[in-house]
């Protein structure tokens, strides 16, 4: 039962980490992002290129859960994220 | 492939005596004791004279030093000339008429030559340089055995050696005051740390201001020991085991430099080869015989005891290790890697490449896991340091890696250094940028930290812009900022090379006033007359060029910092010619090789995407397997799907990633958490701790391969001496492939070098047996560049049109605070090498023996920390304790350390932070408490009992 505890623990700190990253990601290719430009597919082409599968489907799985530490720029990426 | 049956013996290169002129372009004829000879204008007549293969007897002269004219050996009849001038400094004239022998000059030499050896012992059979003395050589061409003037009167045969140094001796009594020892230290290392002092008769050669060696600023390069002409300066290993017997040619395995080195040897009692010395390689073009203390000197861990030679096992990280046959060890790996697939998938093992070990071995970890595994979980070293560098240089220029030769700085006219140290990290780089600085060549050094090339001998940087951790980027947006809005881009150049919407886009969002110096240098700390003063100075050079290092990878925005690089180059027209071009200085001696042979999850050999069909095909069609489409994991991923329970086993080629990644504590539970780790080592390092087999490796005296170094030069590795445990590691890695039932069959790294070729169009023209011709090829190595590429991005980008990206400055999370009122920047000393494991066994520890922590004295004050107290140093990762010194090379609130010994765990304070386009760990920027205390931290107590835990487990296999 302890075991199970640290792991859910851990797999939290997973999806804070992918959140951070996914966070950092759409910071920095969405910066002074406008309206209508293509930031969003910038970062959602980013992270299907660098991101293994499983890291995307915990990502989308927050989104849909909670998703509330994801910032505006990310969740427009969301919907072209691969599955 | 002549190098595999007989090495490369005895390949002495002929020393010419003076150096070739540079960029010479007349030719001049003259006539040398009867013989007709055409030379560039600037020759010396003794250089002239060598090219005939006349031999002009000489002492104080050497092709790798400029002409000196003391020791007066070397004189010549020049017919029209009065006396005998010395040959070495008189330049060849057309027309010129010169005699080198006659019955006068062999009468003066022959006098010159026994003032010398009447005050030298003349006990040639007994001194450690029989053999290899350019005084005794002479003295037999010019059949002197004794001396006329006896060796009764005054003399210096009395005069105490200098044994200081760790690695070579200094004997006055054999010193014949040539210079070579003084000029090698200052034109070819640029230390400055001999002279001759006194006159006459009491000149005499003095380290310092007449200290021990050890105690003067002389660096150990050993540049001084290469020139002396006598035993002098002397090897210790020479002393302790005599002259060498045989020369082999290879590449050393530290830093990226990748300096070529002979390594020679002689037969022991038992008739094997053991190493006497490793000498700098004079046609090696990455060092042209120049080397550093670590690859000169630092060779002697290869066989020291702490060396694993078995192969070992264990079930569990708290039973002990039993040592096991190679089979045993190999067939145990297999049945636990297929049985964690079977259980938990195909994804949840994976392998790390070593940037250590070979580009075969490296291609052979990532194809066993591609290929063999099934999945794409692979990823290698450069995660941790210049991950940045191949994605930014990929986007913006089209190609992941650095765009010059080395020696494209001796015509850089200004040189931006920025977080780099290459006087410690890059040693043999770095004198060769102090000899272009020295030449006149300007610097702007951009570091939080006062590094040597701030200000050191006979070198000071035009402008030291002190920017505090963590704001590369607002630096970088700063100077374009001037570059455009004080039209000093090259805009005929942009117009030409680059894509003119992407340039447009950047020049209207580098113009906002956001970007001004001004506005930014609150953020930077970098005053904004200076920077602009900089921006100025590094746009009008007629040849500008970028250096860069780890302070630029190693933060949130690594990536952005490599793209902002890239701009401000091709704004400036400074890519794609000799001398200027955006260089960066790779950490290990093969990160460049293990990024090229497809380390990264996302990428099949010659950075090409995994997602491409095409790509795919030819890999598929060449390895007879179908492979995964998708990215796999990197190492933080690894770790974090560890600990999410569903990655179980992991291969891990040669790199100790419980000491070298951050967040300690966190890879240490992740590590914890497998169910088989195999490390690939040549020692119990500290990731072996955690590992259930061990796999024992080849160091690169034992093994044939290629490195590549930072300039993409390919250069082999050549075995001098048998494996230690029997296995080169290309041949670990193929018995363990084979055993996961995926077929490898190579009997010769050069055949795992052939299908790199086959499937990479940047190898495409690289071969042993053209490495041997050619000594060393620069990538692309293809039809178009059938010799190599020296200079990237000639007449285009190999992207086509060079792309700006842009590059917003988003600031770290990690910033002071009241709790972490500090930042902690990380680097590296000159005597060791990265984790340490090498370096730290050797003598290389008299110059360091632990980390040590640099706080400034307005912040040691603040908190009444004094140099050599105890530190504790506390983030919200962990805590840690070293000792400190006080000193002003930091700003205040900047703490700085290094993270080379194991027991200070400097990376218990690192963060998970990291760059947000490739991982890269965020080692420069930690905000950190520093307080004095009395006693090592708690995590440090456990990693100490847990060393003796484990130490225990090793010694009872080794009963």
């Amino acid at each position: 039962m302890a075991d199970k505890e640290s792991n859910n623990c851990e797999v939290n700190r997973e999806v804070r980490h992918l959140v951070s990253m996914a966070n950092d990601i759409a910071d920095n290719l969405g910066f002074r992002a406008e309206a209508g430009d293509n930031s969003a597919e910038r970062i959602a082409d980013h992270i299907n290129r660098f991101w293994a599968p499983r890291m995307r489907a915990l990502l989308l799985e927050y989104a849909a859960a909670d998703g509330k530490d994801l910032s505006a720029a990310l969740l427009s990426a969301l919907e072209k994220l691969k599955t | 492939m002549s190098d595999i049956q007989q090495p490369l013996t005895q390949l002495r290169i002929l020393d010419l005596g003076t150096p070739a002129p540079r960029d010479s372009a007349a030719q001049v004829s003259l006539e040398i004791d009867g013989q007709q000879v055409q030379v560039d204008a600037g020759t010396s007549v003794m250089r002239a004279a060598a090219l005939l293969g006349i031999n002009v007897p000489k002492l104080c002269a050497t092709d790798s030093l400029d002409a000196f004219g003391s020791c007066r050996m070397c004189l010549v009849e020049i017919e029209g000339r009065k006396g005998m001038p010395a040959s070495c400094t008189t330049p060849a004239e057309d027309g010129m008429v010169v005699n080198t022998q006659s019955g006068k000059l062999e009468k003066l030499r022959k006098n010159v030559l026994e003032l010398y050896i009447s005050d030298h012992p003349l006990d040639c059979v007994s001194c450690p340089s029989n053999g290899g003395c350019e005084l005794q050589d002479v003295a037999a061409d010019l059949g002197v055995e004794e001396t006329r003037y006896g060796l009764q009167g005054l003399n210096h045969q009395q005069a105490a050696k200098d044994e200081s140094n760790p690695y070579f001796t200094f004997d006055p009594s054999m010193c014949i005051v040539c210079y070579r020892c003084v000029r090698a230290c200052d034109d070819i290392q640029g230390s400055f740390a001999l002279t001759v002092d006194g006159r006459g008769f009491e000149s005499k050669v003095s380290a310092g201001q007449m200290e021990s060696f050890m105690d003067s600023e002389c660096v150990s390069c050993g540049a001084c020991v290469n020139s002396c002409p006598t035993a002098a300066l002397e090897d210790k290993a020479v002393i302790e085991m005599g002259q060498p017997q045989k020369s082999t040619v290879t590449t050393c395995a530290y830093c990226g430099v990748g300096c070529a080195f002979e390594v020679e040897t002689r037969a022991n009692d038992q008739g094997a080869d053991e190493v006497v010395r490793m000498t700098p390689y004079k046609d090696g073009r990455a060092n042209e015989g120049h080397a550093c203390v670590k690859g000169r000197f630092a060779f002697g861990y290869t066989s020291h005891k702490d060396r694993i030679t078995k192969p070992m096992i264990r079930d569990s990280i708290d039973e002990a290790w039993r040592e096991v046959s190679w089979g045993e060890a190999i067939a145990f790996t297999a049945s636990r890697f297929r049985q964690i697939q079977s259980e938990y998938g195909r994804d949840s093992v994976g392998g790390i490449t070593s940037s250590r070990c070979s580009n075969e071995e490296t291609f052979l970890v990532q194809k066993l896991v591609r290929a063999g595994f099934g999945n794409n979980n692979v990823d290698t070293c450069a995660r941790v340091c210049h991950s940045p560098t191949g994605y930014g240089l990929k986007t913006t220029l089209g190609e992941s890696a650095g765009t010059q030769a080395f020696d494209s700085v001796d015509k850089a006219d200004v040189v931006m250094l920025i977080g780099a140290n290459p006087t410690e990290a890059h040693p043999v780089f770095g004198s060769r940028l102090k000899q272009r600085l020295r030449e006149g060549a300007q610097l702007i050094v951009v570091d939080p930290r006062k590094t040597e090339l701030v200000n050191g001998p006979h070198i000071r940087a035009a402008h030291h812009l002190q920017l505090l951790p963590g704001t590369n980027v607002a630096f970088l947006n700063a100077m374009a900022h001037v570059i455009i809005s004080e039209g000093l881009a090259d805009e005929d150049y942009v117009n030409q090379r680059c894509e003119i919407p992407s340039w447009e886009d950047w020049c209207d969002f580098i113009r906002l006033e956001e970007n001004s110096p001004e506005h930014l240098q609150a953020v930077t700390g970098i005053p904004a007359d200076e920077l602009r003063a900089a921006a100025r100075l590094f746009a009008g050079a007629g040849n500008a060029a970028i250096y860069y290092g780890l302070g630029v990878t190693e933060h949130s925005q690594g990536s952005t910092s490599v793209m902002g690089i890239a701009n401000l180059a091709m704004a400036t027209g400074n890519l794609g010619r000799e001398g200027v071009g955006v260089n960066p200085l790779r950490g290990q001696n093969n990160v460049q090789g293990s990024c090229d042979m497809g380390s990264f999850p996302h990428e099949l050999p010659g950075y090409r995407h995994i997602s491409d069909a095409n790509v795919r095909g030819l890999f598929e069609n060449e390895w007879q397997v179908k492979l995964h489409e998708e990215p796999g994991l990197r190492i933080p991923n690894m770790f974090d799907a560890a600990l999410g329970g569903v990655f179980k086993g992991l291969y891990c080629q040669g790199e100790d990633i419980a000491q070298s990644d951050p967040d300690t504590q966190h890879v240490e539970a992740a590590l914890k958490s497998l169910q088989c780790l195999v490390v690939q080592d040549i020692f119990l390092n500290e990731t072996a701790r955690f590992a259930h087999v061990f796999l024992p490796g080849s160091t690169f005296l034992e093994k044939n391969g290629t490195f590549t170094n930072a300039e993409r030069r390919i250069s082999r590795v050549r075995k001098v001496m048998p494996s230690r445990s029997g296995k080169e590691d290309w041949e670990i890695t193929m018995d363990l492939a084979n055993a996961l039932g995926y077929p490898m069959q190579y009997s010769h790294p050069s055949e795992i070098m052939d299908e790199i070729a086959r499937l990479t169009p940047t190898f495409s023209g690289v071969n042993y047996a053209k490495l041997d011709r050619l000594g060393s090829i620069q990538w692309p190595c293809n039809e178009a560049a059938p010799e190599g590429t020296p200079t990237m991005h000639v007449d285009e980008f190999v992207r086509g049109k060079g792309y700006f990206a842009i590059t917003g400055f988003v600031p770290t999370r990690e910033r002071s605070t009241r709790k972490y009122p500090l930042l902690l920047t990380t680097g590296r000393v000159l005597s060791q090498y990265n984790v340490g494991a090498q370096t730290r066994r050797t003598g290389n520890v008299v110059w360091a023996d632990q980390d040590l922590l640099e706080i400034h004295p307005v912040d040691a004050e603040d908190r009444g920390i004094c140099t050599n107290d105890w530190v504790g140093i506390a983030s919200r990762a962990g805590d840690t304790v070293l000792r400190a010194v006080v000193t002003d090379r930091v700003q205040p609130g900047v703490v700085y350390t290094t993270f080379h010994f194991p027991e200070t765990g400097a990376n218990i304070v690192t963060t998970e932070n990291s760059d947000w386009a490739t991982n890269c760990p965020e080692y420069k920027v930690t905000a950190v408490q520093a307080t004095k205390v009395t006693r090592p931290s708690e995590w440090q107590k456990k990693n100490a009992a847990f060393n003796r835990r484990q130490k225990a487990l090793l010694d009872k296999a080794r009963v």
